[in-house]
């Protein structure tokens, strides 16, 4: 039997229960394994060491007296482990993530190369500054690089992930409204119901009462929903734009105007600048602080791969209170501000400059790219979109109805009402099918929501695979196959988890499962 | 005799003379699938009406319960901590989830009576 790529594969009955289990447990290359405590011995180890000879502890009643137990393993016995681990993941390299570049997008691999160059992978960021003036200057030229494509005065180099931009940026707004005499009377942040949870968690966190602001019908904020939650008690807006329904909003230059009017900062949520990246310069829209995701927007890895990276731009207004440290030109070289001391500066967020090796992954991304290139990779991620959008829309539901959308388009589960399948079940299934599941039950102003992000890196073929896939199960469920769904995933090393329990009672302590026993204690049946 | 009244936030709220039971309905436990925590106030805290009392988080969300009304909290459901499933089960009995001490009987009047949240209901879907 051939399937859909006319490939050779086996027929759905194959993992019928006829099928004899095996005795191993493995699926052929499918391999099961165990945790390492289960399988190491701590009598095993993989170098050859000296025994420590005799010596005198001077760790007194705090020395250890029972064996510490940790699991050994031989070398070929750790490499299979780690190897086995790595197989059973589901990556950006080994196929299309429809999470998009909030979980991962394509990491260039000339990025990594760039990155492990000696002079910046082998710095250490308390080696004296005139030995390190090249890492500054990287430093200084994306800083300047990010004010350009942003419209901004000052950039905040040092947040090391997105939410810790946002607390960046919202810290420099507070500062400013101290420095107005205005600290103790704005106390409320509005947050509209499209933003980024982390929004007003971050506006919490500083000890901001959050008041949100509904959404429209359309999925956007409205000037008037944002005028009628303004006042003299408002400290700032945060708005998420492109918003999480993957929409531009279209009133944000009226909004940003009156926020100003009322006295109050414009924070931009900048996670999905990726969509508007040489289309727009977010500053022009009256933005006052806003984060990048370096590991979003410019390609560096995040997730299990590598820190984020959240540097903040910053608007005229909130310049001078920009956390230190930062780069000065002087003449020739580059110096360290390091202390605040004498400016408006509200203080330091991080130990040291932020998050070298992504500043050198992102530098290398927008070289690799020039302004062309990185405008057409906005460009390419909203096509994409859309043309899943498009290709979905007569078979699934669209919330806000055929608009076009940015770089994400979003599902709600209209279109599986009455049908005994959910949004739940519809995302197990594409487990089968060898996809990721999208984002799921997110936005939460979207019904059963599914938010589907491709990204720029997908050829049209991969795309189309994956469109006819969704089409595929789609057209399941209109033809009552819900068994299809009801138990998926069918195929992966698992199938679906009881999420329920596993919440309810979770198994929170390993214990010791019983040993193998050895081969010739096992006798024939 | 006691009266329930419901909120556009699928709260409903059981009034017994000042103390009210406040909970979230059978749409809302529906709506949000298999509950795996709550998150009650400590007692004797107040709110004001529409303030955030409790959080819900189901296998798929967390959610915000508000105050229906302002008052005074005078009793807990603890039981709701070591068996959240009560929520999904019985969200109108057992599953209750504070009782308030109403500070101001009028702000029963702009919420929903049995009809008219079956009504709003409708509309939702």
């Amino acid at each position: 039997m051939l399937n859909n790529q006319g490939r050779p594969t086996q027929p759905v009955e194959a993992v019928a229960p006829h099928v004899r289990k095996t005795f191993t447990g493995h699926r052929a290359l499918a391999m099961e394994e165990g945790l390492i405590f289960e399988i190491g011995r701590a009598e095993v180890t993989g170098v050859d060491v000296d025994d420590a000879g005799e010596f005198t502890p001077r760790l007194g009643k705090l020395e250890r007296t029972t064996p510490i137990d940790l699991p050994g393993l031989s070398e070929p016995e750790a490499m299979r482990h780690y190897v086995r681990l790595s197989q059973k993941n589901y990556a950006i390299d080994l196929g299309l993530y429809p999470l998009g570049s909030c979980t991962m997008k394509h990491n260039p691999r000339l990025n990594e190369r760039m990155a492990r160059l000696p002079g910046f992978g082998d710095i250490h960021p308390l080696q004296p500054v005139s030995t390190v003036q090249g890492a500054l200057e990287l430093i200084d030229t994306l800083a300047d690089w990010l004010t350009e494509m942003t419209g901004a005065s000052a950039v905040a180099m040092s947040p090391k992930a997105g939410a810790h931009g946002e607390a960046c940026g919202m810290m420099a707004i507070k500062a400013a409204l101290e420095a107005r005499g205005e600290g103790a009377q704005r106390r409320v942040v509005l947050v509209p119901e499209s933003a980024h949870g982390t929004n007003p968690a971050t506006a919490a966190l500083i000890g901001y009462d959050v008041r949100p602001i509904p959404a429209r019908d359309d999925g956007t904020v409205s000037v008037e929903a944002a005028q009628a939650a303004l006042g003299p008690e408002v400290a700032a807006l945060m708005l998420t734009n492109p918003n999480t329904c993957g929409l531009f909003e279209p009133e944000v230059v009226a909004i940003a105007q009156a926020v100003h009017a009322a006295g109050a900062y414009f924070y931009c949520d900048g996670a999905n600048f990726n969509a508007i990246v040489g289309k727009v310069r977010p500053m022009d829209l009256g933005v006052d602080a806003m984060h990048i995701n370096l590991h979003k927007t410019f390609s560096t890895p995040h997730g299990g791969g590598g820190p984020g990276a959240g540097p903040v731009v910053l608007s005229a207004a909130l310049a001078p209170f920009a956390p230190v440290p930062f780069i000065r030109k002087d003449a020739d070289k580059f110096a360290f501000v390091e202390h605040a001391e004498g400016t408006q500066s509200f203080g330091r967020m991080t130990a040291f400059h932020g998050q070298m090796g992504m500043f050198v992954r992102a530098m290398s991304y927008m070289l690799s790219h020039g302004g062309d290139g990185i405008r057409q990779a906005s460009e390419d991620a909203v096509l994409n979109a859309n043309y899943i959008r498009v290709c979905l829309s007569d078979v699934m539901s669209a919330p806000f109805g055929d608009k076009p959308c940015m770089h994400e388009a979003l599902f709600d589960d209209r279109w599986l009402k009455g049908t005994g399948v959910t949004t739940l079940d519809f995302a197990k299934a594409m487990i089968d099918e060898g996809y990721h599941p999208m984002t799921m039950y997110f936005p939460l102003v979207v019904h059963g929501a599914m938010l589907i992000e491709p990204t720029e890196s997908e050829s049209k073929a991969s795309l189309d695979l994956f469109i006819m896939a969704l089409r595929d199960l789609a057209f399941s469920v209109q033809k009552g196959e819900t068994e299809r769904f009801s138990g998926a995933p069918y195929y992966s090393p698992r199938r679906r988890l009881d999420e329920t329990r596993a919440a309810r009672t979770p198994v929170l302590r390993w214990t010791k499962r019983k040993p193998i026993p050895a081969a010739n204690q096992i006798a024939a049946e | 005799m006691s009266t329930i009244r419901y909120t556009k936030d699928h709260e409903y709220i059981s009034v017994d003379g000042d103390v009210a039971i406040v909970g979230i309905t059978d749409y809302a436990q529906a709506q949000l699938g298999d509950v795996v925590f709550v998150e009650l106030p400590t007692m004797g805290k107040s709110f004001k009406k529409g303030e955030q009392a409790a959080v819900v988080e189901s296998v798929k969300a967390a959610s915000e319960v508000y105050a229906p009304v302002s008052g005074e909290v005078v009793e807990i459901n603890s039981e709701l901590e070591g068996a959240p499933a009560l929520v999904n089960e019985d969200s109108v009995g057992k599953g209750w989830f504070v009782k308030l001490r109403i500070t101001d009987q009028g702000e029963l009047g702009a919420l929903m009576d049995e009809a008219a949240y079956a009504d709003y209901l409708k509309t939702l879907d």
